[in-house]
């Protein structure tokens, strides 16, 4: 037998015909249909049981109520609240993006002691109790020297029981060193306490407005509450209310306003005091409230003759006509309102002056305290705590003035002035430093001086969940559970017209060793020994919640918030209040200087302006990847980002569509690309705000730069807010 | 040598090969070859392939499902039951077991092991499960329990009624259990629940007449399953 060619080919036919009649290839095909159907790495939603667990947001001010679909103990997506007064069941880009927080590779997962140089990221996890006593000890030392305001603490707020268990603990260590990051509320409320002598905040009764003249407010961009802001533009569009937008460049906001003004950037109080002027001018003004309920309307009436919509007219750049055309529709409207607050109003207070003219245009047209208008809300008045007993040391280091000379002297409007502090170095730097809930290093202007100064702090400590750019150059992290892991109030206010309290409630178990920030204050109280041990005597902060709550706790735990929907800011009434319109600070503030971007018009012939988008979170939370994704490509292009200008000023410098320029102001210069828009002003140039982060995650850092690190910080002369708005800026070469 | 000769020398020889050829390997070889070929692929397909694509699973621990049947009230869904949305529990977590199982009962090493291991540890038992569809399909209990009125053992078979838990086969290619193609590598079935293919399901979706699909959809065909 010789096995040839032939007989190797018989043997392949007869294999052939033996696999067709076996069930080989026809199951072969069928497994991997199914294969290429069932990639592995396709998502897949986890099985079993799934059901909602309510809580509410804290990633920014806003309050919504959320509810997280959770299938067994995994959370798998975050919606809006219904029933929730806040946001009726929306939800923002942010919130829906919750989990990648909470599941992140950004998480600090135990407690850090640093052991490199100080933001060379070398840490050794160390217990809880050891971080805490190496944080006491500290506190300890500095005030066995005498000097208990040498401790400060940074907060995103002062709001709702955490902040004031901070702010207790300062107390009774003897710091008047208690500081806040700032907000547009800032300026609200030192404008409340100048015009009608009360400590209180602002409401915006928005969904019953019938015009509404935003000063550059992004009221689509995420200001306020923004899920509540954009409902309330949804109510606008039904109701046929008015929408006037006075910003330099076409926003979101702008683009679906009825009316867009394009004023030059930084004559927002111009406008509005030659407004002022119209309505005064033509008696346009609301009598029985002016007449009724207001001071010294003459001093008012001298300060305006000045402002003429002429004068207007050529800060602003529009016509004349259309300064007074818009002051008198504003005033014919039967409920308007307008508003201020550059952007989503969370970065600075801004210009007092501004904030004032604003809410003098309220006060001529009767829109204080009234439907559809600006309503003064009081503060939340649930957390009683005994006053805590002081010792020598205490009382002594009380009496000392704030490093931030924030609430004396020319700062008397001011509560907290970190930029002050941190940008210019204006004070006494303090040799603790405790950050909360903040994110410092990257979200206060003049970054470089900030980053400086926080470096001659010889002991900082961070409660961040996150390796944000504060943590990183921190030297020691205790980190806070995720607002989804841990049991909080959360007082809103962002404008809201009436009183809510939220819950804050663990929808999951802790991913990582982490505490709640309470119960941290608590612990180191402890530590602390001696007095401050005295003035924390809940067993923890569930405790001290549920106390504090009392009344309200049941309504809580039901409902998941508290809501006072029957609220009503108080009526005028003869012999009651008066809304004093000029006088004394008020001519002061209203005479102040306006605010010029720093820089020589000769060197720097451009204006940078940052802007903020609703797809960019800036402050302490960073964009999580879902939000990243959706940042247009007219924004950020790989890892450039995209300065806007205007294609007339391109072709004046002679730069083009994508070309990659050296963006350079008087404090830093960064790596751009250009981006030809007609949506903003010739001269002017954009950035957004929230990029360039360095640390976070590959999905967030190293992407665009950080327009704070260009952008310097200007004290408004009335109050000491930072009231920069942009900065003078040229384009080179790479 | 030239061109010419060359070519001559080539023709000359190959009738010369023909001739040898089928004199010594053509004809009854051939056929034999054919036998081997065939017989090989016959027992490639039908044996060793099926040994080959099914990988063998031992469940983390026996199981008697009659023991459990006679114990409790309400059959099948006493353990496998639904939730109050209407969807369909599955394999019943430790927290159902916990009651009767927090101490070890009885003499059995596996009762053993599921108290040592899991319930005293707190973790959920990673129970291999031979009747899970692909994800790519819609498949709810409550359509065909409630509605449908099927009985269990329509497409589970005896298992309320067996003593121990059979080997759990994973097809290597696709991650599924071979029950759902069926033990019979060749896919014929003899009871409804040998196999849980998509024509399986098909066939007793036309029989009854079911078109029905979700309620925003409304279509008909593929959509009624793949979602």
């Amino acid at each position: 037998m010789k096995v040839d060619r032939r007989s190797f080919l018989s043997l392949l036919i007869g294999g052939a015909a033996g696999t067709a009649l076996s069930p080989l290839p026809w199951k072969l095909t069928d497994d991997l249909s199914i294969w290429t159907q069932n990639w592995p790495w396709t998502p897949v939603p986890p099985r079993g049981e799934s059901y909602y667990e309510t809580t509410t947001c804290t990633l920014c001010p806003g309050g919504c109520g959320i509810k997280v679909r959770k299938i067994d103990q995994r959370c798998v997506k975050i919606e809006g609240a219904d029933e929730h007064p806040v946001n009726k069941g929306g939800v923002c880009i942010l919130g829906l993006s919750g989990l990648q927080l909470l599941y992140g590779p950004t998480r600090i997962r135990t407690p850090l002691k640093r052991v490199g140089k100080r933001g060379e990221g070398k840490w050794e996890p160390v217990s809880w109790d050891q971080a805490l006593t190496r944080l006491a000890d500290k506190l300890k030392e500095v005030r066995a020297q005498g000097a208990p305001e040498k401790a400060a603490c940074l907060l995103d707020s002062s709001r709702g029981t955490v902040g004031h268990l901070f702010r207790r603990l300062m107390t009774v260590y003897g710091s008047p060193n208690f500081f806040t990051m700032p907000s547009v509320e800032d300026a609200y409320r030192a404008a409340l306490k100048l015009t009608q002598g009360i400590e209180a905040r602002v409401g915006f009764d928005l969904e019953n407005a019938d015009f509404v003249l935003s000063f550059g407010c992004g009221l689509l961009d995420g200001w306020g509450s923004p899920v509540r802001v954009f409902k309330a533009n949804s109510t606008w569009k039904e109701n046929h209310a008015t929408v006037v937008q006075i910003e330099p460049r076409l926003s979101n906001t702008a683009a679906k306003a009825d009316h867009w003004l394009a004023i030059k950037p930084g004559s927002e109080a111009e406008l509005a005091l030659a407004m002022a002027n119209v309505i005064v001018g033509r008696n346009l003004y609301r009598s029985e409230f002016v007449d009724g309920f207001c001071e010294n309307f003459q001093g008012l009436k001298r300060i305006l003759a000045l402002h003429t919509p002429e004068a207007a007219a050529a800060a602003t750049g529009l016509a004349p006509e259309v300064v007074v055309k818009w002051a008198v529709e504003f005033a014919r409207a039967s409920r308007p309102v307008a508003l201020y607050g550059r952007g989503q109003g969370r970065t600075a207070a801004g210009s007092l002056r501004q904030c004032m003219a604003v809410m003098l245009l309220n006060a001529l047209v009767g829109a204080v305290n009234r439907a559809g208008g600006m309503w003064t809300v009081p503060d939340y008045d649930y957390i009683g705590w005994e006053e805590p007993e002081l010792d020598e040391v205490a009382r002594a280091g009380l009496e000392r003035p704030r490093a931030d000379g924030a609430g004396s002297g020319k700062y008397t409007p001011a509560s907290s002035l970190v930029q002050r502090l941190l940008g210019s170095g204006a004070g006494q730097l303090p040799e603790v430093l405790m950050v909360a809930r903040c994110n410092p290093l990257y979200s206060l202007p003049e970054n470089g001086a900030v980053k400086d100064n926080f470096d001659k702090i010889p002991f900082v400590v961070s409660f961040s969940s996150f390796m944000d750019e504060t943590a990183a150059n921190a030297d020691l992290v205790l980190p806070e559970h995720v607002y989804l892991e841990r049991l909080e109030d959360v007082p809103v206010t962002a404008g809201l017209s009436c009183p809510v309290i939220g819950l804050c409630q663990p929808v999951t178990e802790p991913r990582w060793d982490t505490r709640s920030l309470g119960d941290v204050v608590i612990a180191l109280a402890r530590k602390i020994g001696d007095s401050a041990a005295a003035a924390f005597q809940w067993d923890d902060y569930e405790a001290c919640l549920k106390e504090t709550l009392e009344d309200k706790w049941d309504t809580l735990e039901e409902r998941g918030f508290w809501y006072d929907a029957e609220f009503r800011p108080p009526a005028w009434e003869d012999g009651e209040g008066k809304f004093r319109l000029a006088g004394g600070k008020l001519d002061e503030v209203l005479q102040a200087d306006e605010i010029v971007p720093a820089g020589d018009p000769a060197k720097f012939p451009l204006i940078l302006v940052p802007y903020d988008s609703i797809r960019l979170a800036h402050d302490y939370i960073g964009d999580p990847p879902f939000m990243i994704k959706a940042v247009g490509d007219d924004v950020l292009k790989g890892k450039d980002v995209c300065v806007q200008i205007n294609p007339a000023t391109a072709r004046k410098f002679a730069v083009s569509e994508g070309s990659i320029v050296q963006l350079i102001t008087p404090v830093g210069k960064a790596r751009v690309r250009v981006h030809l828009d007609e949506a903003v002003m010739p001269g002017v140039l954009y950035v957004p705000r929230g990029l360039g982060h360095t640390a976070y995650d590959a999905y967030l850092a190293g992407k665009g730069i950080n327009v704070n690190a260009l952008i310097g910080s200007l004290e408004d002369p009335a109050s000491g807010f930072d009231a920069a708005w942009g900065i003078r800026a040229k384009l080179a070469k790479v | 040598m030239s061109s010419q000769e060359d070519k001559v020398k080539t023709l000359s020889e190959t009738p010369a090969d023909c001739q040898a050829g089928q004199g010594s390997g053509g004809g009854p070889f051939i056929v034999l070859f054919f036998i081997i070929g065939f017989v090989a692929s016959l027992v490639v397909g039908w044996v060793i392939f099926p040994k080959v694509l099914y990988s063998q699973k031992s469940q983390p621990f026996d199981f008697n499902h009659r023991l459990h049947l006679e114990q409790v009230d309400d059959g099948c869904q006493s353990c496998h039951f639904f939730r109050e949305d209407g969807s369909f529990a599955g394999v019943p977590k430790l927290e159902q077991c916990i009651d009767c199982h927090e101490d070890v009962q009885g003499e059995s090493e596996d009762e053993a092991v599921f108290v040592e291991q899991y319930v005293a540890k707190e973790r959920e038992v990673p129970w291999l499960i031979y009747s899970r569809q692909p994800n790519c399909v819609f498949f709810p209990h409550a359509a065909h329990i409630f509605g449908a009125k099927l009985e269990c053992r329509t497409c589970h078979g005896d298992t309320g009624t067996s003593e121990s838990l059979k080997p759990y086969e994973e097809n290597r290619i696709t991650g599924y259990s071979r029950d759902i193609w069926g033990r019979n590598i060749a896919g014929f079935k003899s009871n409804t629940w040998d196999r849980m293919k998509m024509d399986d399901c098909a066939q007793c979706h036309e029989t009854a007449g079911i078109h029905d699909s979700s309620v925003q959809t409304g279509r008909d065909a593929c959509f009624v399953c793949h979602k």
